[in-house]
């Protein structure tokens, strides 16, 4: 035997045949792990990774102008766009209306330019009828007699720029923010811009209930951890009694509730509390009190399983070391339970940013949250450019809250129980 | 109540439901400096009597006086006890010094002092390299001695310790006992100390309490206790021990006969007894029965069939059966000259009267 | 927890998602999938249409509600995977979907309708005008006495206290606002034509703004009116009218303003079921059961010749009788196809403010 077998009681050769041997069972075990987790892999792939890369495609990628006037793109490639372009692209503007006319796909170029310049759209649809009987130049003149739009500098700007595969239109427009003519950003009009207050809106709802659920959820979650178990599933059963009933049944209750006639008005008016009813509802208190109710259990629950594992016994050794009740608590129990604080607060504040049919029915014109505004984007403007750049800017907005909020709390000490 | 008494239960009672008594009419006296061992099966309300000495139960009926003074109305921050809990209960968010400072901050002593007494405590229990780490990265053992010396740092007068070394391993658990039972002598508190264990309660105890049914059955000494049972749930608690149910026949001055149920008549020392004709349980420890006695040396002596050797080491344990009870046990010294001894073979057993206690009659 | 962005990723998602994700169904020649808005406007298609029709000529029904999502439509649509073969859609989406090429351009030869005598029946080139309905306001009679009688009582807060509900929309509001502002008719999109008109239209409604409820759903109105939260509400005429009829409420349509608007019938690109929808639409169009919807909704047939088959006790209710039309808003659908998206976003910028 040599030194080095003696050293390591085997000689090279039969070490590589037993590191062969081991990664041959251990490779039977990785396969199956991975079948196992396979068939979650792709339900993600499909239902998660794909439409979330489609999302954030949509809100930079729209190939509607390219695809339907690429002879006015090609011929826009050369525009320095300090003046009106040249004949050349008044004609391959004219051949590309003439020919969306006919294919009818006119209407998706007029759809949108209107985004960006209101009202053009009908022009555009008129132009395309009239582009389709002309024969001959120079057609700069002609166009700009079929419609004046065709005679300034911004309808083109516009067309060169809505032009590109890629735009940054809807982002910034979600932003409140546009191109001119120059391609300077500029703010939207002040009548118009309305996407930064919705966004700061949201984030004000969605912290507010957040709080909320988490000062009245952490003393319930408390008694529920503390009490005998019968009780304790009782109340646990109230708790949870918002996810029971249906969105109408507990609107219909709001109503009810917080109405100008409502049980809850009647009450401070027969009491002479107050003259006149209270904006309970349709306010930005009754998108809360409502949004409460149904993020409490979200909230109460993780940092409910978290207390059930805290032994009684942190609190008495510091009781028994000298610590008063409210002192013990402060230094040894709330620190224990904030694992589940951290993963309640940052459920229902992620939940809280999607909302928006209970601020559609309970809450007033200042509580739209923006889920709302992509949902009508969505289904009924059907511009999902617009849909896709909010969608984004939230996703984006809530990947930097929950950055910030790794580096605060520490993402490793959230434990859901 | 005597000057030494440190602490005082009088007349204490203890329900939760209002129904069943967990303590019932507890009087107890524990001097300073003592180590007293509340011993008993669970249930049996030791742990109950620890918790309404340090404050988290209140008793239903009777008072508790700490050093003279009535503590029912003084909650647990203010009682000064030190306090170590079955599982430690170390602040798992807090390092070892944060978790020995805690009772200091508490007191709002000087942060210079603070470091000298964590210093000194930790060199105590010999953790002296490991203040900065955090309690789930000690071992059992590790944490134990932190939850010790958490005890100790602000110089408590008593501790009171819950089952401290229930979660260790046999070896390590008797190298805490001896530690415990340094510290206690080098500091001179007082310690009231809960286990179920009986040979816990021998080796590290003053005196001990054996409690059953919410009763102190025996207080006493640990050799007392285990030599001169009071009765026989503290015979049979302690210890091995031979019972022998019978009849009492005859008293004389010193000893008295019992008719075995299984047959044969024994002379034994009535310690609980009602008298002639009530029943009684003789308690008998092996270690003191005799092979082949030498005649007149014991007052007893019987025939025992050998059912069953068990090799221990240093004895032998003997399975025979003596007047009617197979399951009588007798414990053989392997020391030279021991008698050869085969499963189904007779022999001659015999023990003294003073050894043979006449105890009361339990199920 | 790792999962967690996931999630909220997910809930972003989720609204994609939900218009990706349509059943693929298969149907044979003689089924058919009709899609409606539900409620009470379904239930009287269903009476009047679907079952006599499908016991007239055995053909099955499928029948299915939706929330007028286009984008549903778009989605089947371009991802060739048309399970909808006739639609019950509003104007806007009718032309929208129509530019987009997302519908069947109608082929009213194959119908064998006569397209003129359809009401509205030139606007839209893919799809067939069904019922007339409108846009009104109604009060509770038993809580304002007198009640209002014209348009312009809506943004009279002095004669007429208490909130209003109206449509969390500019569309229609903007219309009765220049009215309530002293413009003729005749001349109300001419004025909202221009950037001053629509300042005025806002700053109009500016006068009544801290008074109003904005309802997102046809069903709210009617029970704000019942609560007593408002006093006056606007809706369509057939939730008032159902209010009214079936939970007898003290309601009182002011038919002065009135915005009528038509429902369409229209058939996805390329359905599978071409020739059936074209027969069920053909059916559904004709006089007969034209008339017999108006016993259930009080909506007008906009086929003309349903007129006479209809009752005058059911004709006194429907937006299309005379007395009715004395001063009516014409809705100018190619003005909201061209100012609608910014007149949206300005509306939702001005509630936020």
């Amino acid at each position: 035997m040599t030194a080095i077998a003696e050293n390591f009681g085997l000689d090279i050769a039969e070490r590589d045949a037993l590191k062969r041997r081991l990664r041959a069972v251990e490779r039977g075990r990785r396969l199956r792990a991975l079948a196992l987790v396979l068939p979650l892999f792709l339900f993600i792939l499909v239902s998660f990774v794909i439409p979330i890369g489609e999302l954030l495609r949509n809100a930079v990628f729209d190939p509607s102008i390219r695809a339907n006037m690429p002879q006015t793109v090609t011929a826009l490639a050369a525009w320095d766009g300090k003046d009106l372009p040249d004949e050349a692209a008044f004609a391959a503007l004219a051949a590309d209306l003439a020919a969306a006319n006919k294919a009818k796909t006119i209407a998706l170029i007029g759809k949108r330019l209107n985004y960006e310049l209101s009202g053009i759209r009908s022009k555009i649809l008129v132009s395309g009828r009239k582009a389709a009987q002309l024969t001959q130049g120079p057609y700069k003149e002609a166009m700009i007699g079929i419609d004046k739009i065709w005679g300034e500098r911004e309808t083109w700007a516009v067309l060169k720029r809505a032009g590109a595969t890629y735009t940054s239109f809807y982002v910034l427009d979600a932003l409140d923010l546009g191109l001119d003519a120059d391609g300077a950003l500029t703010p939207t009009p002040a009548e118009r811009a309305i996407y930064v207050t919705v966004f700061m809106r949201t984030l004000n709802i969605s912290l507010t209930v957040t709080v909320a659920t988490l000062l009245l959820g952490f003393p319930l979650a408390y008694l529920l951890a503390t009490l005998p178990t019968r009780t304790s599933n009782l109340l646990m059963i109230l708790v949870l009694l918002p996810f029971w009933t249906s969105l109408l049944v507990r609107t219909t209750a709001w109503f009810v509730l917080l109405q100008d006639n409502g049980t809850i008005n009647d009450m401070l008016q027969a009491l002479h509390l107050t003259s006149e009813p209270l904006p309970l509802i349709f306010s930005r208190f009754g998108t809360v009190v409502a949004m409460t109710h149904i993020q409490l259990p979200f909230t109460l629950l993780p940092i409910y399983s978290v207390m059930k594992t805290i032994s009684p016994s942190y609190v008495r050794a510091g009781r028994s070391l000298g610590a008063g009740p409210f002192y013990a608590f402060w230094r040894i129990y709330f620190p224990l339970t904030v694992p589940g604080i951290a993963a309640g607060c940052l459920l229902t504040f992620i939940l809280s940013l999607g909302y928006y049919i209970t601020p559609a029915l309970v809450g007033g014109p200042t509580d739209q949250m923006v889920s709302g505004i992509i949902e009508r984007a969505m289904n009924s403007e059907n511009n999902w450019g617009k849909a896709s750049a909010l969608g984004g800017i939230l996703l984006f907005a809530t990947l930097i809250l929950y950055f910030i909020y790794n580096r605060l709390v520490g993402i490793d000490k959230i434990r859901l129980g | 109540m005597a000057q030494d008494d440190y602490v005082q239960f009088v007349g204490v009672q203890k329900t939760y439901d209002g129904e069943t008594l967990v303590v019932k009419n507890l009087d107890l006296n524990i001097r300073a400096g003592e180590f007293l061992t509340l011993l008993g099966p669970s249930g049996s309300g030791k742990t109950t009597t620890l918790m309404m000495l340090a404050g988290f139960e209140v008793p239903t009926h009777g008072r508790i006086f700490l050093d003279g003074k009535p503590i029912d109305h003084v909650p647990p921050h203010k009682r000064n006890i030190g306090m170590v809990f079955q599982n430690y209960a170390l602040f798992p968010h807090m390092t070892v010094e944060e978790n020995l400072a805690f009772p200091l901050n508490v007191r709002k002593i000087g942060k210079a002092e603070i470091e000298t007494r964590i210093k000194r405590a930790l060199g105590m229990v010999q953790l002296s390299n490991l203040g900065k780490r955090r309690p789930g990265q000690l071992s059992g053992g590790q944490q134990q001695r932190v939850a010790l010396a958490r005890a100790l740092v602000f110089e408590p007068k008593l501790v009171l310790m819950d089952e401290p070394l229930g979660a260790l391993d046999k070896q390590l658990r008797e190298q805490m006992q001896l530690e415990i039972k340094h510290i206690h002598r080098n500091l001179g508190v007082t310690v009231v100390y809960v286990t179920h264990d009986q040979s816990e309660a021998l080796t590290m105890s003053d005196r001990v309490a054996v409690f059953n049914d919410g009763v102190i059955q025996q207080l006493a000494k640990p050799d007392d206790l285990y030599e001169r049972p009071q009765n026989s749930f503290v015979a049979q608690f302690i210890g091995e021990n031979n019972r022998l149910r019978g009849k009492v026949v005859a008293m004389n001055g010193t000893g008295c006969q019992v008719e075995i149920d299984g047959g044969g008549r024994v002379e034994a020392l009535p310690v609980k007894i009602e008298g002639v004709g009530a029943a009684t349980t003789l308690s008998l420890r092996p270690e003191r029965v005799r092979l082949n006695p030498a005649s007149g040396h014991c007052s007893n002596v019987f025939e025992a069939r050998v059912e069953e050797l068990i090799y221990l080491g240093d004895f032998t344990r003997v399975r025979a059966t003596v007047c009617g009870s197979s399951e009588f046990i007798i414990k053989v010294p392997n020391a030279e000259g021991a008698p050869d001894l085969v499963p189904g073979s007779s022999i001659s057993v015999g023990w003294k009267k003073e050894d043979c206690r006449a105890l009361d009659a339990a199920q | 927890m790792k999962t967690l962005p996931w999630l909220c990723a997910a809930l972003l998602a989720g609204v994609s998602a939900t218009a990706i994700s349509v059943p693929k169904q298969a149907s044979a020649e003689d089924t058919l999938t009709v899609i409606s808005w539900g409620g009470a406007y379904q239930e009287s298609q269903r009476k009047a249409f679907m079952e006599p029709y499908a016991k007239e000529t055995g053909a099955k029904i499928n029948e299915g509600e939706y929330n007028g999502e286009i984008a549903k439509i778009r989605a089947m649509v371009e991802s060739k995977s048309v399970t909808w073969d006739v639609v019950d859609v509003d104007t806007q989406t009718a032309l929208a979907a129509c530019a987009e090429g997302t519908l069947e351009t109608i082929d009213w030869a194959k119908l064998g309708l006569d397209r003129s005598k359809f009401i509205g029946g030139d606007i839209a080139d893919c799809a067939v005008p069904n019922i007339l309905y409108s846009t009104v306001i109604a009060y509770d009679t038993t809580k304002l006495k007198p009640g209002p009688t014209k348009i312009t009582d809506l943004f009279d807060m002095q004669k007429f206290p208490g909130k209003r509900a109206l449509q969390k929309s500019p569309f229609v509001n903007l219309e009765w606002a220049l009215i309530a502002d002293g413009v003729p008719m005749a001349d109300i999109y001419k004025v909202l034509n221009t950037p001053e008109g629509v300042d005025r239209a806002f700053k109009k409604l500016d006068t009544i703004k801290k008074d109003v409820v904005w309802w997102e759903s046809g069903a709210q109105p009617p029970q704000l009116l019942a609560d007593g939260q408002v006093a006056i509400a606007s809706d369509w005429n057939g939730r008032f009218f159902d209010a009214v009829k079936k939970d007898k409420k003290p309601f009182q349509i002011v038919w002065d303003g009135q915005a009528p608007d038509y429902d369409w019938w229209a058939m996805p690109k390329g359905t599978p079921n071409l020739d059936a929808a074209y027969k069920f639409i053909a059916w559904s169009s004709q006089p007969g059961p034209m008339a017999e919807q108006t016993k259930y909704i009080s909506y007008g047939p906009a086929n003309k010749d349903a007129g006479p088959n209809i009752s005058a006790e059911v004709l006194k209710d429907l937006p299309t009788a005379p007395d009715n039309m004395k001063n009516v808003l014409y809705v100018d659908p190619q003005f909201w196809a061209d100012n609608g998206d910014q007149l949206r976003e300005r509306f939702n910028a001005w509630l936020s403010k």
